[in-house]
């Protein structure tokens, strides 16, 4: 090649380049550049309001005028060991735990089909099969399960083929958990939370389980433990971090969740629709604020725990 | 996990298996069936008759319109600025090290990460301490907060498997920040991109919870229909919605987990 | 002669850490130059000092006569080759090649002109339309290199090219680099940790250790006349004498080096040359290499090697042995301390 003319060597001093010189020179430029806007916009607008809130939640209400009293009290965190608001929370902790214990039970199968014998195309498959309800309408999903528990829908229709109608009836008499029907119920509402964040326990731990090498359970039968055995000493522990983190979501999603037991409940509240009872009419923001923070100290203390179980590894 | 290759499964774990799986799917299945029904004042299984009539009806329905609107228009507009700034907080956050970049990575998944109820009050009333009318605006404000972060997570990822040679040899062969943004990274983002942000566009499509905290007498299609489900008016109507609304938030999915499966090929560095 | 890259007292400290500490460095124009050392020598930072990738947080740089500091990489005269090629994977090899005649603003059907050229002159003619994934790892590295090229660099940056490849390719991508260079008459420098490709390809060789250059110099002068234990157990293999032991077999007080293939091995029934020093072990290990036998014996606490042509015979461990060598063959390097 010659060393014919070229154009000059640097490039033309155009608006770019002399831009890029500065950030070139001052590389911390670039980084606040790309950083501020978005950090701004979260540190602002989320966490912000956030801090707003949970200010919120150290005022009051003022008894005669019931508008917002702005003076630090911790009355208002006292108002929720009052009996009714009490049960609200213990309600709502309750729900989330069985919630969170049935999605574990009926997650682990699938998971475990889909990690350990799952291959090639079939893998994929069970991966779009869960991920499509995951992500398909939130809404629609509840709105289905209205659609099947209604007293005249799906499950009556197969409890009466099935000559099961008085197992039914006997279910939707348990006091507490049974109601008039399965739409107006606890457990209609329990098993709509378990469908509907079903797939969010599944994923993480078929994540786990994929870390498991086959190799350690044919070390354990080859180390003497039958099936049994080597599931509860070796699979389980395993698979702990995954299931632990799916617990993550179901506790959190169920405890705040206020549109579920509004559709598929009785009358009873749970913590989310006191939030928004509270705020909405009441214009008690102190008092929702203070059920709000209710779910923030409670995942706070559980993904503490979780932490020190070592479920973010498997994330 | 791998066993030996032709270790067949348990039948009971099979049965377990396809039983969850058929459990996830069926409801869907139901809703779409009982957009045929001719029943139309409770839920009646078997259905009595099937007809095509309610999705005409849905057609001239005002209301559904504005609400279908409304939610497209907010949801362009705030994948749009989910966009612009989870790209640039991926790019910020994805390799520089820095004093405080552990808390702020930790600020970009809160959104998500704490339910949606907390997102929602939180704005609600910091409007109504600012004094701020509900409106669209409002609306769009909720949704890029969370619509941020999904971009952010695809983007982040993206920009990790980028090798960092790529932009050192774009610029050692003359191309200034600018120019190597254009030709090299944006081509090798764009995918991802596109699948946070189609991403972006379902959620915002499908959210309710939010929205109803911080919309203020407009409906957007959740909110219609979960006003329907309080009050039914004609049910099927309601599903025929239903019917669509999972078409439209399924379609981005499928693309974008597409999208982002090809990863092996692109970004890779040449040995 | 014209300086074609000047270091002058340049540091680069990460931290704590110095990976370039203090170096100063001429490298002459048209020359193929080397800086070789182990991992973590400085070596690899020095060329990215070069490139513009890093900044000297001490020191001087210039290239051909111009001040460095400062300057963005786009902005120099330089192209580098990188150790994973750096291929844009979203491009074909022609555009991966014009990239650079592209963003110079050069029209369609001149650049694409001199990619066809560029990739002739690395013998990838027709390989325009091919895609980087689809190519060998020698062939990605003659992309990369017609990459850098075609550009007309004053220096070209070499960052341990050959690593990946096998050693047959290895040895053939060397010589057709030396060839290269001579043919296009760039500068070239050229980072490796691989000594023997140091010696066989470069004018000057720069030998780094910890961040500072230890010795520079023609590839004979420091494979003859190491300066230091570090240089001459770093280039080939070499007996190091400890000053004792070299001052009673015909050195000076001084570490000394003495490359095994000075060293004569007495054959039964020889004496020792007169004008030879010798020394007599026991074998401690035999190395067949085929052409050549390397034997290594114990004296004392101190272990010699040398090559024996195979032809010579077979040796047994424990087998007492005598080495013979000129005094010449000795060369003194740091004193006792």
């Amino acid at each position: 090649m010659t060393a014919a003319a070229l154009a000059s060597r640097a490039p033309s001093p155009g608006v770019s380049s002399r831009a890029s010189d500065i950030l070139f020179r001052h590389r911390w430029l670039l980084l606040a550049l790309l950083l501020a806007p978005p950090l701004l916009w979260i540190g602002i607008v989320y966490v912000g309001s956030l801090l707003a809130l949970l200010l919120n939640s150290f005022y009051g209400l003022d008894e005669f005028s019931g508008l917002v009293k702005y003076e630090f009290t911790l009355s208002t965190y006292a108002q929720l060991f009052q009996r009714a608001n009490f049960d609200i929370i213990v309600r709502s902790i309750l729900m989330a735990a069985a919630v969170t214990i049935a999605s574990a039970i009926i997650a682990f199968p699938i998971a475990y089909y889909a990690a350990r014998y799952a291959r090639g195309k079939w893998k994929a498959f069970f991966y779009l099969a869960v991920m499509m309800p995951l992500w398909s309408s939130y809404l629609v999903k509840v709105y289905a399960w209205k659609l099947i528990l209604a007293k005249e829908g799906i499950v009556t229709w197969l409890a009466e083929i099935t000559k099961t109608s008085w197992l039914l009836n006997s279910v939707l008499g348990l006091p507490v958990i049974g109601g008039p029907s399965l739409s107006i119920s606890y457990i209609g509402m329990f098993l709509v939370f378990v469908y509907v964040w079903l797939p969010y326990m599944i994923l993480p731990t078929q994540a786990a389980l994929e870390r498991v090498p086959g190799s350690l359970i044919e070390a354990s039968a080859d180390l003497g433990a039958n099936p049994a055995q080597a599931f509860r000493t070796v699979i389980l522990p395993l698979a702990l971090p995954g299931l632990i983190a799916g617990s993550i979501f179901t506790f959190s999603l169920t405890m705040g969740d206020y549109i579920i037991p509004q559709i598929v409940g009785t009358s009873r509240y749970f913590i989310g629709q006191a939030v928004y009872a509270q705020q909405g009419t009441a214009g008690n923001i102190p008092l929702a604020a203070a059920f709000t923070v209710v779910p923030i100290v409670i995942m706070g203390i559980y993904l503490w725990v979780a932490k020190r179980m070592g479920a973010f590894d498997a994330l | 996990m791998r066993s030996s290759d032709d270790a067949k499964a348990p039948w009971p774990l099979s049965v377990l298996a396809v039983g969850g799986l058929l459990f996830l799917h069926l409801p869907l299945a139901l809703i779409i069936l009982y957009a045929f029904t001719t029943e139309e004042k409770s839920y009646q299984f078997p259905p009595p008759g099937y007809t095509l009539r309610w999705f005409s009806v849905v057609w001239e329905r005002p209301d559904i319109w504005n609400a279908l609107s409304l939610s497209l228009r907010v949801a362009a507009f705030a994948t749009l600025l989910a966009l612009i700034l989870g790209t640039c907080a991926a790019a910020a956050l994805a390799r520089a090290r820095f004093f405080g970049r552990e808390t702020i990575s930790l600020l970009f998944i809160l959104p998500i990460a704490l339910p949606g109820i907390i997102t929602g009050i939180s704005l609600r009333s910091a409007f109504n301490m600012m004094d701020i009318d509900f409106s669209y605006w409002t609306i769009v404000l909720g949704h890029a907060t969370f619509c941020i972060v999904v971009v952010y997570n695809n983007a982040i990822a993206r920009f990790r498997r980028l090798s960092g040679n790529l932009i050192e040899a774009s610029m050692d062969l003359g191309a200034n920040y600018f120019e190597t943004f254009r030709h090299v990274i944006l081509p090798n983002i764009a995918s991802a991109l596109l699948a946070g942000g189609m991403l972006a566009f379902a959620l915002s499509f499908d959210e309710v919870i939010v929205t109803t905290f911080t919309a203020g007498q407009q409906s957007t299609l959740p909110i219609w229909m979960l006003t329907e489900l309080i009050r039914p008016r004609q049910r099927p109507v309601t599903n025929v919605v239903a019917v669509f609304v999972i078409a439209v938030t399924l379609l981005p999915i499928l693309a974008a987990y597409y999208l982002t499966r090809e990863g092996e090929h692109i970004a890779g560095s040449g040995k | 002669m014209t300086t074609a890259v000047r270091f002058q007292n340049v540091s680069r400290h990460f931290g704590t850490i110095r990976a370039v500490d203090d170096v100063t460095l001429d490298v002459a124009e048209g020359e193929f130059f080397a800086m070789l050392g182990p991992s973590g020598s400085g070596k690899t930072t020095c060329l990215r000092l070069i490139a513009g990738f890093e900044q000297p947080d001490k020191g001087h740089i210039e290239i051909f006569g111009e001040t460095a500091e400062g300057v963005p990489p786009y902005r120099r005269s330089v192209n580098t080759v990188f150790q994973d090629y750096a291929l844009f994977p979203h491009m074909t090899v022609g555009e991966n090649v014009a990239y650079g005649l592209m963003i110079r603003g050069l029209p369609k059907a001149s650049r694409e002109e001199r990619a066809r050229e560029a990739l002739a002159m690395v013998k990838l003619s027709g390989f325009e339309d091919r895609r980087p994934s689809q190519l060998s790892g020698g062939q990605r590295q003659r992309v990369a290199l017609a990459r850098a090229l075609v550009n007309e660099p004053k220096v070209l940056l070499l960052d341990e090219p050959l690593g990946a490849l096998d050693l047959k390719l290895r040895e053939q991508m060397q010589e057709e680099l030396k060839s290269l260079q001579k043919e296009v008459g760039i500068t070239f420098v050229f980072v490796t940790h691989d000594q023997g490709e140091a010696l066989a390809m470069s004018d000057r060789l720069a030998i780094f250790n910890e961040g500072r250059i230890v010795q520079v110099g023609r590839p004979s002068e420091v494979y003859e006349q190491p300066n230091s234990r570090f240089v001459a157990s770093f280039v080939g293999s070499s007996n190091v004498l400890p000053p004792d032991f070299a001052y009673e077999h015909g050195g000076s007080l001084n570490w000394t080096s003495l490359r095994p293939e000075k060293i004569t091995i007495l054959k039964n029934g020889q004496s020792t040359p007169p004008d030879q020093v010798s020394v007599t072990g026991k074998v401690a290990a035999v190395h067949y290499q085929g052409s050549q036998t390397r034997v290594t014996l114990n004296i004392g606490e101190l272990r010699m090697t040398a090559h024996a042509p195979s032809a010579m015979g077979t040796f047994v461990e424990g087998q007492s042995v005598t080495f013979h060598w000129p005094r010449e063959a000795l060369h003194a390097m740091e004193p006792k301390q």
